[in-house]
């Protein structure tokens, strides 16, 4: 009997630890993996602010966030890299907010092995260069950026036996980062994050070499209800998470992007 | 329809699966054999090395692998300085790869067979004079067949059935380093599901018809 009592209360003291400390909220949200270290920063400051709520953020490419909130997927908010995912969502009814506007991203050419502030995407052409990291144009905005403005430069069929694929810009910077390839047409939000920045130079890619990359997120179905997914929302447009972002390089929405 | 990108992706998987068989086969027949007859205590660490691939995950074999294989690791400065270039994003580089990720898939089949056998068939041929290298390809490896079978079925499917190890280095390269699993993944993340259930169902009936003839086998091993 005494055994019992006991075990009994083991299991009691067990739920009452892994159950979560606090009654507060708790917003998940999805992230284009370009925000890698900006939204680390910003959801620390908006934390701060929020001490009883949970407050959850994961990176991945954009497309595949697309899918997986298509199919129902637990995210509260979705960062998208490109307006288009946002749109489609809303379109689709899987979306509670119109598509916003928080910035609009450039893409840079970077390398671990060279100095890539002095080359443009035409000296990727030089057979010293033999791979080349973009993210995956078909599902990743910022390789379907590189390949835009891979092609306006006429590089595109040069180079098509030198790139590799990146799952998404993360990883395609990780790529470059590892020296596994030469040099990486990555996030300028990547590449001034202090792991990279301390490496290479980098340069930045004409914008007018491709479609602008209008980063946009909603407030998805699943955080409809959700307060703190609004009040997250509403955060973005504070001087401090706007200062955030402008210290990884994005333009925001209102101001005018220098080449 | 499957199109020709994704016929590539499918031969280029089967060309990867049969290269792999093979090397492993070379590769691990000598380790198993060494794991089932060693006294040394050596034996406990190398067969935990070999079985390591079971347990962690692919992130952390990839990880290591493109920090290895990448200019400034130990293999890169190896293939560098023998004029082969990087392995990182290449063919033979997921092959390395794929080798360190199945072998336990091989090695471990053909250790139970010949510990099955014990050491009797090869004290007896030898004691008639066989030289060991001769008795090993006419005694202990005939009597070990059913392991090896099972040992190049199982590296055959696991290697096609690879996707973390080949996401981090193979760089998603048409033709050198797009598996079927890498291209039902972009599918997928391009919602062109059409296309993804071609590969996935084809790789899901192609899955347990191995398996099948697997397991039928080992049925039957008692019987014949």
């Amino acid at each position: 009997m005494l055994s019992m009592r006991t075990l009994v209360a083991c299991l009691l003291t067990f739920l009452a630890l892994v159950a979560p400390a606090n009654a507060g909220g708790k917003v998940t949200i999805a992230a284009a993996a370009d925000l890698k270290f900006a939204m680390d920063e910003i959801a620390a400051e908006f934390r701060k602010a929020h001490a009883d709520d949970q407050v959850e953020v994961v990176y991945g490419s954009s497309g595949k966030f697309h899918t997986q909130i298509q199919q129902g997927a637990p995210f509260d908010i979705f960062f998208s890299a490109d307006v288009n995912f946002a749109r489609e969502l809303k379109a689709a009814g899987q979306a509670v907010t119109e598509p916003k506007l928080y910035a609009i991203g450039r893409i840079v050419l970077w390398s671990a092995t060279r100095d890539a502030s002095k080359l443009a995407l035409t000296d990727l052409a030089d057979p010293a260069i033999k791979k080349i990291a973009i993210a995956n144009p078909e599902h990743a905005p910022y390789g379907k950026r590189a390949e835009e403005a891979l092609k306006a430069t006429g590089m595109w069929d040069k180079v098509q036996d030198k790139l590799v694929f990146g799952e998404n810009i993360a990883q395609t910077a990780q790529y470059a980062q590892s020296g596994a390839a030469d040099i990486g047409i990555v996030a300028l939000s990547l590449a001034v994050n202090q792991e990279l920045a301390s490496k290479g130079g980098y340069s930045p890619v004409p914008t007018d070499l491709h479609s602008p990359l209008e980063q946009a997120y909603v407030v998805t179905k699943h955080g409809e209800d959700n307060e703190l997914a609004f009040a997250f929302a509403s955060y973005m447009t504070t001087e401090a998470a706007r200062h955030i972002m402008t210290q990884y390089g994005f333009v925001l929405p209102g101001e005018t992007a220098q080449n | 329809m499957p199109n020709a990108e994704d016929l590539r992706a499918a031969l280029l998987t089967l060309r990867l699966a049969v290269t792999v068989t093979a090397l492993l086969l070379l590769i691990g027949t000598p380790i198993a054999w060494w794991l089932a007859r060693t006294k040394s205590w050596l034996k406990g660490p190398v067969g935990a090395i070999v079985s390591l691939p079971l347990v962690l995950p692919p992130t952390v074999i990839g990880f290591y692998m493109l920090l290895a294989m990448g200019p400034w690791g130990p293999i890169g400065k190896l293939t560098d300085a023998l004029g082969w270039g990087p392995l990182p994003f290449t063919f033979s580089g997921v092959v390395l790869a794929s080798v360190v990720y199945s072998m336990p898939f091989v090695v471990q089949p053909i250790q139970n067979a010949f510990e099955a056998m014990g050491e009797r068939p090869m004290e007896v041929a030898q004691t008639l004079g066989a030289h060991p290298l001769f008795a090993f390809f006419t005694v202990a490896v005939p009597i070990a067949k059913p392991g090896f079978i099972t040992a190049a079925i199982l590296g055959f499917a696991h290697t096609i059935g690879e996707f973390g190890v080949v996401l981090m280095i193979g760089g998603n390269i048409p033709g050198k380093t797009r598996l079927i699993s890498v291209q039902i993944y972009d599918h997928v993340e391009a919602m062109e599901y059409a296309r993804a259930h071609w590969l996935a169902g084809g790789m899901l009936v192609f899955s347990f018809l191995i398996l099948l003839a697997l397991y039928s086998r080992r049925k039957g091993r008692f019987d014949g």
